[in-house]
């Protein structure tokens, strides 16, 4: 932050005001990841068991927009060769903000050819999905879209 | 409820080493046990937590499934094709019954 803020005083005013105004935008995003849930932030930790996630590497597809809560398409791919030496074994799609937190795990062997799976989801109230793949050489990738929900799939 | 029906769609051929999309369908309520009936008591869960994909006896894909899981849950997945032969598709009740499909596939 310091070093950003440094930085600011020798630019432009127009360069400043954009900088100013990406922070401010990505402030929200920021509280939100900190508020999540704590039932889903503690079947994260378990599934991570210390491992450090790095962002990337996996396709999340999900619609911005979900009117009916309780049918919500998810389409996950994570690029991977899938060869015996380097495949994915793993993918988990958490919804943080459902009573049940872990939605899927998507288990792959080199015969899948490709780390991709579709299928259905309910969605209780707007909220971040998270995903999670698990590499062969032991690497954990992620990745986490919002879905906004018009009216909640939880039956309550 | 009436016994799930399992619904599953892939190519009858494929050539060698080609990469085929599966798509399955089962119907079945997947009661989540968040669900309350009219006299305000929770109707208990009842879902299908595992869907398991083999080719030849050999895993191909396999899907554990919560109670985020829409009702008549659908899974697609894909699998590379080596030889000619027959996929098992099994998904398992939270009350231990086995629902299954099969479909064969040759070379073209």
């Amino acid at each position: 932050m310091r070093s950003a803020e440094t930085g600011a005083r020798a630019l432009p005013r127009r360069v400043l005001l954009t900088i100013t105004g990406a922070g401010l935008l990505a402030l929200p995003w920021n509280h939100a990841a900190q508020a999540q849930p704590s039932a889903a932030a503690a079947e994260i930790a378990k599934l991570l068991a210390g491992r450090t996630p790095i962002a990337g590497g996996i396709k999340l597809d999900v619609p911005a927009i979900a009117e009916n809560g309780l049918v919500v398409p998810v389409n996950v791919e994570a690029e991977s060769p899938m060869t015996d030496a380097d495949h994915i074994k793993a993918v988990h799609v958490f919804a943080e903000g459902n009573p049940n937190p872990l939605v899927a795990s998507f288990f792959y062997t080199p015969a899948s050819g490709r780390a991709a799976a579709s299928t259905r989801m309910r969605l209780a109230q707007t909220q971040n999905i998270v995903v999670f793949a698990e590499t062969s050489t032991g690497a954990v990738r992620t990745v986490s879209a919002e879905v906004k929900v018009t009216i909640g799939g939880c039956g309550g | 409820m009436a016994t799930p029906t399992p619904r599953v769609r892939l190519p009858a051929t494929a050539k060698a080493g080609e990469i085929i999309e599966i798509k399955t369908l089962i119907s079945h309520d997947m009661e989540s046990g968040q669900r309350k009936d009219t006299d305000g008591k929770i109707v208990p869960r009842k879902i299908i937590r595992r869907f398991e994909a083999t080719f030849n006896g050999k895993p191909v894909f396999a899907a554990d499934w919560h109670p985020s899981i829409s009702s008549n849950p659908y899974q697609s997945f894909f699998a590379r094709i080596t030889e000619a032969g027959e996929f098992a598709f099994a998904w398992t009740d939270d009350d231990g019954a086995v629902y299954r499909s099969a479909a064969k596939i040759a070379l073209a």
